[in-house]
């Protein structure tokens, strides 16, 4: 361990720059392939979508694990959430903490699905949007929402206990 | 009187330190963001990694092609025929094409029309020093792109691309992030204001010198997206609006970035 450390430190001296890239762009590292699963049909109806997706149940503690994971949610790029543990939250979008407070679970569910419905000039990505609606998708992303249904109740389970 | 004035530009003051900078109106360099010893490598052409790579055009400008010509035949030698002004001004309107051409696509033109050369791939490492050590000879002009007249319907397109796009599986368009959030914070990163006045630059996350249509790719993959191929008509028009954008800006290839 402590020869490892000395062939680093050592090595690194040959790329100072490297310090200097400390704040690089955060990579999205995508999780494995899984099976596509069939898209459940939402509807937003006075800006809520009441009914959770597929009748599924949240999980609120895999919710949070969704949410700082870079590859899925990825909240903490743009969001300060109460998480931490994690360094650096972003300062794109409004701080998350009450946020349960605030919205009901069908308010919520409609921001995490599409928040284009309440704001169409919206940075936020659309995490559960019909994969057809998309425009040139990189092809190991085609025909996928970006969250799951059960990751978007999870999120939104989460999101619910910050109160 | 006096105090209400104390008071009120004492307000301004601490709002220009501690405010982010969000949508401005005004244009502003990717070099007011960076960290001051970043800056300092930027400014000293010993310490400016950049600057390696527009050594490397140098070479290439001298080096006779196929037919015997070098560019410097044309140019004289370091390019001292070249305007800068001129060169703050790509794209231009291809008199040929009577479309906007890149300036990268107008050296490796030359580079295989008048020298007789293999054509050079687009963003590849000579294409690249070629275009880094021409934007070099007009570091310090004002970028200048006509937009008018028969610019004007592809400045259209380019800004379409830009602003109203949306593309790839985080949806998202170039103005989604660099036209309302730059200057704040993703996760760690500044965002910029997308600016192209430093390209070719250094960019320290990639350890190398990268051309303004790598970055768009390197963008697009961010958000999940397929990006256009280079010297595509797209990104053509893309190029085109953005550094149109930056009209007012000074060019400062080779810039350095994060």
């Amino acid at each position: 361990m402590k020869k490892n450390f000395l062939v680093i430190t050592a090595l690194s001296a040959f790329f100072p720059f490297g310090i200097l890239a400390a704040d690089a762009p955060p990579e999205t590292p995508t999780p494995k392939p899984e099976k596509i699963e069939a898209y459940h049909s939402w509807k937003n109806t006075d800006y809520s979508i009441a009914a959770p997706l597929g009748g599924l149940k949240g999980d609120p503690a895999n919710g949070r694990k969704v949410a700082i994971h870079r590859g899925k949610g990825n909240c903490l790029a743009c969001h300060q959430m109460p998480i931490s543990e994690e360094e650096f939250h972003g300062e794109i979008g409004p701080p998350l903490a009450g946020v349960g407070s605030r919205y009901d679970e069908g308010q919520l569910r409609l921001r995490i699905v599409n928040m284009q419905e309440l704001n169409p000039g919206t940075l936020m990505p659309p995490f559960y949007k019909h994969p057809d609606q998309f425009n040139r998708v990189s092809k190991k992303y085609q025909g996928r929402t970006i969250l799951t249904a059960q990751e978007v109740e999870d999120v939104v389970a989460y999101l619910l206990t910050l109160k | 009187m006096k105090l209400r004035a104390t008071v009120v530009s004492g307000i301004c003051a601490a709002t220009a330190i501690f405010s982010a900078v969000a949508y401005s109106a005004e244009v502003f360099s990717g070099y007011t963001l960076l960290k001051q010893e970043t800056k300092e490598m930027q400014d000293d052409d010993f310490l400016n990694q950049g600057m390696a790579t527009v050594e490397k055009g140098a070479k290439l400008f001298s080096r006779p092609g196929k037919n015997g010509k070098s560019c410097e035949s044309c140019h004289e030698a370091k390019g001292k025929k070249l305007d800068p002004k001129q060169i703050a001004t790509f794209p231009i309107l291809d008199k040929k094409t009577q479309r906007p051409i890149t300036l990268q696509q107008y050296v490796i033109n030359k580079w295989t029309e008048v020298l007789g050369n293999e054509p050079l791939k687009y963003e590849s490492d000579d294409a690249l020093a070629l275009e880094a050590f021409v934007r070099n000879l007009a570091r310090g002009q004002v970028v200048n792109v006509q937009t008018g007249g028969k610019m004007a319907p592809f400045m259209d397109q380019g800004k379409k691309l830009y602003e109203e796009t949306r593309a790839g599986q985080l949806d998202m368009a170039c103005a989604s992030c660099h036209a309302l959030y730059p200057g704040l914070k993703l996760r760690a990163q500044v965002l910029s204001q997308g600016q192209s006045n430093g390209f070719p630059l250094y960019r320290l996350a990639d350890g190398k010198v990268v051309g303004v249509q790598t970055r768009m790719k390197q963008c697009y993959d961010q958000f999940r997206a397929e990006g256009y191929p280079y010297g595509s008509e797209e990104n053509s028009l893309l190029e085109l609006y953005m550094n149109a954008r930056g009209n007012g800006l000074k060019i400062e290839t080779p810039a350095v970035r994060f």
